[in-house]
């Protein structure tokens, strides 16, 4: 049972027109075994949130926490989180030319387990894992994510959530961009890693319809860098029914003002 | 709605202007240099004037008009401001171009299928002069001292099954000239390994014949001693059908720069060029190529990729590609990329093309040059997978698309090697 805490968490970036605040204190506590999804509208700051968690260097922490039983995950540098056992599941994976998948898989496991895999069970796992996601064969010998759609991308960021077994899987926005079928794939691909009990998800969709397949515990509702209303699977229902709107700005003023009254 | 309609009109009115002053239906007119007379058989028109440019137009104004000479003489003293070696710094040179290189020239060694011929000539073998014509003083002066010359034959329709290597190892520094000619006859195919090693100081001519339908392979590899200088022009005339791939890997040595040139002289023929280079501190690697679509139907492919680390780590590339007048149906593409490893590391990139006939089929030139892409390394970061793995994984990957074009497996194993080795240099 492991525990992923994220405590009054201020992230600001640099722009051209100064240091932005993008997240204005959040706290979320994730244990393994549970679902969490964060949903809010487009610029809320949901993504920023998966990338601070691992590590980019793009966002600054200017106050606030992230612990992973207790250990400092912002002293962690970017691999060393993933080898603690965090792992973000691109919005949008990179192309990395001139490595294979086979070669970067084999790599990245190596990493996190910190010995080679065997081989021939290896090989067998992987391929197994492909198969499950449908993903063609060949794609073992093309380069990281080159020339693979959208969707091709996404369930390759899902077979190596299953791959590297990690405590904690941040999905950021997994969902954006997937046809049905390929939405059903990629979650049964998480179910099955959440299914074998080890695992705490953070869920960062815009939309409802992945949370058809995903059946989230918590449901955190993002607007404006703060968590503005919190609640179970219902609540997911009825940002369904009315959006995101009568969260507008005022709105969303109101109503923290509303539960802090 | 409004768009489309403007599309419809450009598309649909191409008479209704007067042309541009200048321009044809097929694009700029260009200066007379280049002229529908000239055919090219080796280089631009001094091939028989043995002069300045064949005296037409202004010398520097066309890839065409360069001086081509066998003289010495004819080339002035250079002074490093000359365009061709503006970025090369002549004081290295170790009298390359101001000496008479009378030093022992490297020896070469040759090993291959038996049916392939290997001869010691001299300098007024017929074949000689047969592909190449000295376009620099560096190159003209080799061609006025050396001695004698290696031939090496692959004849008529024969198909090697294991590639040719010849070693070229040089054992002393001071300042020398090699010549040497490969002859790949009709219709034959084989690979070349040209295994540049040990220590010299050297200027050399290679001449490349391949004859008509011929499929050749030359791999120039320059895996030198860390105080030596090369100058090598190698330059190649390319028959009908007939099909070049030129592969440069530069390594080692103090200063090496190769100036690769294939000049296409009946139709359908094929070049692809391929340059590996990885510049350590202190290193000038330099890479000036010329493709001469001088006929119609050739095609042409060009790719070099470099990496750079270390303080004064310099890499300099230049990739001219002349398409005349009469190469209608040209398919022809040049791109350098470069890798900056560290800080303190330089890489000059300059594609020149000048395009002479609208009637191609294609014609690009592409240059990059930066450091490793930080969204690569977050990416493999992110796996787990530590920054300087990371980085080594990317560079590998980057050159990998090089040497994957050699398709010898034993030379693939040991360039992947060699890469290996310099990466952990600075553990980069």
């Amino acid at each position: 049972m492991s525990t992923l805490e994220i405590k009054d968490l201020h992230v600001s970036i640099d722009t051209e027109q100064g240091t932005k605040e993008i997240l204005k204190g959040v706290s979320l506590t994730i244990k393994t075994g549970q679902t969490h999804a964060i949903m809010g509208p487009n610029g809320s700051g949901k993504s920023t949130l998966a990338s601070t968690i691992a590590g980019h260097p793009r966002y600054n922490v200017t106050s606030g926490t992230i612990t992973l039983d207790g250990e400092d995950v912002l002293a962690m540098s970017v691999d060393q989180r993933a080898r603690a056992g965090v792992f973000l599941a691109m919005q949008y994976p990179v192309e990395v030319p001139g490595v294979s998948m086979t070669n970067f898989l084999r790599t990245a496991k190596t990493a996190i387990d910190g010995e080679a895999p065997k081989l021939r069970t290896w090989t067998k796992e992987v391929k197994d894992a492909m198969g499950k996601l449908r993903i063609d064969a060949d794609f073992a010998q093309r380069n990281v994510n080159e020339g693979f759609s959208g969707g091709e991308k996404k369930r390759v960021e899902i077979l190596q959530l299953e791959l590297f077994k990690p405590k904690f899987a941040i999905l950021d926005e997994t969902d954006s961009g997937l046809d049905v079928d390929a939405l059903k794939v990629v979650s049964e691909g998480v179910n099955r890693a959440h299914a074998e009990g080890n695992m705490g998800t953070l869920l960062i969709t815009h939309y409802t319809r992945i949370l058809r397949y995903i059946k989230p515990d918590f449901v955190h509702v993002f607007v404006d860098g703060q968590v503005v209303e919190e609640g179970g699977p219902e609540l997911a229902d009825r940002l369904e029914e009315e959006g995101y709107d009568r969260y507008a700005t005022g709105a969303g003023a109101a109503t923290i003002a509303a539960a802090q009254a | 709605m409004t768009e489309i309609t403007t599309e419809k009109a450009r598309i649909g009115a191409p008479s209704a202007q007067p042309f541009i002053n200048g321009f044809t239906e097929e694009g700029e007119s260009l200066s007379p240099i280049n002229s529908a007379t000239s055919k090219a058989p080796l280089a631009g028109e001094a091939v028989k004037s043995h002069s300045h440019g064949g005296g037409v137009g202004i010398p520097d104004s066309s890839r065409a008009g360069r001086l081509t000479s066998y003289n010495l003489a004819d080339f002035k003293p250079l002074t490093g401001l000359e365009e061709d070696w503006r970025f090369t710094p002549l004081k290295r040179l170790r009298g390359l171009h101001s000496e008479v290189l009378a030093g022992a020239a490297p020896t070469v060694t040759v090993s291959g299928p038996d049916r392939v011929t290997v001869e010691t000539v001299a300098r007024d073998d017929k074949r000689i002069g047969s592909a190449g014509i000295p376009e620099d003083r560096v190159s003209a002066n080799a061609w006025e001292n050396f001695s004698e010359a290696t031939v090496l034959t692959i004849p008529a329709e024969f198909e090697a099954d294991a590639e040719i290597t010849v070693v070229i190892e040089g054992t002393s520094t001071v300042a020398a000239a090699q010549h040497l000619v490969i002859v790949a006859e009709k219709f034959s195919k084989s690979v070349v390994v040209l295994d540049h090693q040990g220590s010299a100081v050297v200027s050399e001519n290679i001449e490349i014949v391949v004859e008509d339908g011929a499929d050749l392979t030359v791999v120039s590899l320059q895996e030198w001693n860390e105080d030596a200088v090369h100058a090598s022009s190698q330059q190649a005339k390319i028959g009908r059908d007939a099909k070049l791939k030129h592969v440069v890997v530069s390594l080692g040595g103090d200063l090496v720069r190769v100036t690769p040139s294939a000049r296409f002289t009946a139709p359908g023929g094929e070049a692809e060029m391929f340059g590996l280079y990885f510049a350590d501190a202190g290193q000038h690697l330099e890479q000036r190529l010329f493709v001469d679509h001088a006929v119609a139907n050739c095609t042409s492919n060009v790719l070099y990729k470099g990496a750079l680390q270390g303080r004064n780590a310099h890499a300099v590339w230049v990739g001219d590609v002349l398409i005349r007048k009469e190469a209608e149906g040209t398919d022809s593409y040049e791109a350098n990329r470069n890798l900056l490893l560290t800080d303190g590391a330089r890489a000059d990139s300059v594609p020149n093309l000048e395009i002479e006939t609208g009637l191609i089929k294609g014609a690009g030139h592409a240059s990059a040059t930066g450091r490793l892409d930080d969204e690569h390394l977050f990416y493999l970061q992110a796996r787990g997978i530590p920054e300087d793995v990371a980085r080594r994984l990317v560079v590998r990957g980057f050159l990998h698309e090089i040497i994957q074009q050699i398709k010898v497996p034993a030379l693939e194993e040991r360039l992947t090697e060699a890469v290996e080795r310099e990466l952990a240099v600075t553990n980069n």
